[in-house]
């Protein structure tokens, strides 16, 4: 019984850290605008379902496996395209104001995306299966393990590595740190911050879109997915520490890992157990666990 | 300092217009009562979230949490009990004011966006253990049929909300001009001048804090009197910034400016929704025009006009 319940525990295990691959794609997108541009951007979670929807766009127009690979590409740049738009025309006039009216603001524009998807999309929801080669699921300890949360499992690392070679090893990454502590020094030596706090706003954004696109055959896309999201991002971003891509990395992984214990330990109250993790962590390290930009 | 002439005095003017609305059920039909009696309730929840907001400069995310917290603690008390139904009217405050106490706690060593975002964060284990707990709150589908015995047909219903609503209204006023709310609006002009002169600055914004929370609960209490159910939709983290918005657009540095915006927001949601299902659309596009040109709100606009370049310096709280 007991190694019966272990297998369980491992598998469940596995799953969490999987979704966590997606809670810490879209969170670290939003924890980057939030430490370089000082946004807490609401509608990140607007275009994480807009990710979602235009992956299935893609996916069924390509058709086959190759739908969607093409998709993973096209969506997150769909959703940056979508975000360059907003950020030049509405947001760049913005970075001087208080946090509640960005917050206020970034909720509106929220409201018109969610709108915009119901009409582009329609109210029903949609699936997406995954490609020919993670569908099915390998036998780990006994119990089916899908092909697909496998691959995620492996895109998480790679998106990391990706970002702290970008914020690390890159002149942008270098600037945008710089403009995240003192923009005023930063615009003094000559650099145009308006463009660098673009470019990092579209950055932020096309993990938004990325992470839609990896959820996309995972669960049903629907309307409201937005809404879920964004709670559990700014949760995760929280408790990470503001601006800290390896506080996000930190943050998901406690998010997904409590998550997919409740699911074994209580299924009804599943749902609460991340949120009490996410409580407890703030009781005892009010500013986050890791070093926070701001 | 000239005499004040009887037209610019302010009692006056909120006298009239409580006995135009006596008045009104002579008149209006049962749908617009409704409508009526769902902006005092609104109206009522917005003016209490900008007592801690407008006036106390903390940022409440979450205001609707005590706002839910009291409707289902009134509609528990209500269709369980079997208490007289002025029982859940007093349970709904005091189980708010608990919860907002509990919050407060754990928030208030916590400054600004920090201390939202918490509060973010603990109102949304309150939505998900109300959503899930079916044996007790309905889950997903709420709690229905919560009639109140007497306050039952619509014109009951506009007078029970319209004078309780002035009443609530008529307090919180007295508060924010009691050396309480002076103190509590020093502190957000200047928290650390106030705490240099011996202010209690965390006591006060608690105890801000609290009273916010029983005035919310209370208006959740009216909210299931006038629609009759309880759903977790009501505590869900969208509606704290709805209501903000609704602070926002009336103007948050003044008393009514929140009961305004609930009144605009409410009436246009029923204008735009006999044209259109995007209404949340509409009202995105008026929240951002309203924050790129008019940030300080309609009232606050009004006010800025006629007090001039004094107050206009002072936007932001």
């Amino acid at each position: 019984m007991t190694t019966l319940t272990l297998s369980a525990l491992c598998q469940q295990l596995l799953v969490g850290l999987s979704k966590a691959t997606i809670l810490f794609i879209v969170s670290s997108g939003l924890s980057l605008v939030l430490g370089v541009l000082r946004i807490p951007n609401i509608f990140h979670g607007s275009l994480y379902m807009i990710g979602a929807f235009m992956a299935y766009t893609v996916a069924v127009a390509v058709g086959g496996s190759a739908g969607f690979w093409v998709a993973l590409v096209a969506a997150p740049v769909g959703v940056a395209a979508v975000s360059f738009v907003i950020e030049r025309v509405l947001l760049s006039r913005l970075y001087e104001r208080e946090h509640l009216m960005l917050l206020l603001f970034t909720f509106s524009v929220a409201l018109v995306l969610g709108d915009l998807v119901k009409m582009v999309w329609g109210a029903d929801y949609r699936s997406l299966s995954p490609p020919a080669l993670f569908q099915g699921a390998f036998d780990v300890f006994g119990f089916p393990f899908p092909r697909y949360n496998l691959f995620l499992l492996g895109v998480g690392p790679l998106v990391a590595a990706g970002l702290w070679r970008l914020t690390d090893r890159t002149t942008i990454g270098q600037i945008a740190k710089a403009a995240a502590v003192d923009r005023e020094m930063v615009g003094a030596v000559g650099i145009n911050v308006s463009w660098v706090f673009a470019w990092v706003f579209i950055i932020g954004c096309f993990l938004a879109g990325l992470g839609g696109a990896l959820v996309a055959p995972m669960q049903n896309i629907t309307q409201g997915m937005d809404h879920s999201i964004i709670i559990e991002a700014f949760l995760i971003v929280i408790i990470g520490g503001l601006g800290n891509i390896w506080g996000a990395l930190l943050g998901a992984v406690i998010f997904g890992l409590t998550d997919a214990v409740g699911i074994l330990v209580w299924p009804q109250f599943a749902i609460v157990f991340p949120y009490v993790a996410v409580v407890t962590v703030l009781l005892f390290r009010p500013t986050g666990l890791l070093k926070s930009t701001w | 300092m000239t005499k004040k002439s009887i037209l610019r005095h302010p009692p006056l003017y909120i006298a009239l217009a409580f006995i135009l609305l006596l008045c009104l059920p002579l008149m209006l039909s049962r749908f617009y009562l409704y409508l009526l009696a769902l902006i005092f309730v609104t109206g009522l929840l917005a003016t209490s979230l900008n007592l801690v907001l407008g006036f106390g400069g903390m940022y409440q995310f979450h205001h609707a949490v005590f706002y839910g917290v009291g409707a289902y603690a009134f509609a528990l008390m209500l269709t369980e009990s079997g208490l007289p139904a002025w029982n859940a009217y007093l349970a709904a405050p005091i189980v708010a004011g608990i919860v907002g106490l509990i919050m407060g706690l754990i928030c208030i060593r916590l400054s600004k966006l920090y201390f939202g975002m918490l509060q973010i964060s603990l109102g949304s284990l309150v939505w998900a253990i109300i959503f899930r707990w079916y044996s007790f709150t309905g889950g997903d589908d709420g709690i229905h049929g919560c009639y109140v015995n007497g306050i039952d047909s619509t014109t009951n219903i506009y007078y029970f909300t319209l004078v309780t609503v002035g009443v609530c209204l008529f307090i919180m006023h007295r508060i924010v001009r009691s050396p309480f709310g002076r103190v509590f609006q020093a502190i957000r002009d200047n928290p650390e001048r106030s705490a240099a002169v011996g202010v209690n600055v965390m006591a006060h914004q608690l105890v801000g804090l609290v009273i916010a929370a029983v005035f919310a609960g209370f208006a959740g209490a009216l909210f299931v009197t006038v629609e009759g159910s309880a759903f977790p939709d009501l505590l869900f983290w969208t509606l704290s910034l709805e209501i903000l918005i609704m602070c926002l657009l009336g103007g948050w540095f003044t008393f009514l400016g929140p009961m305004l915006g609930a009144a605009i927001i409410l009436s246009l949601r029923t204008v735009v929704g006999i044209y259109t299902e995007y209404w949340t659309m509409v009202l995105g596009i008026v929240m951002m025009l309203l924050i790129l040109f008019l940030p300080e709100g309609i009232l606050g606009y009004i006010g800025k006009r006629r007090e001039g370049p004094v107050a206009a310096e002072r936007t932001e709280p």
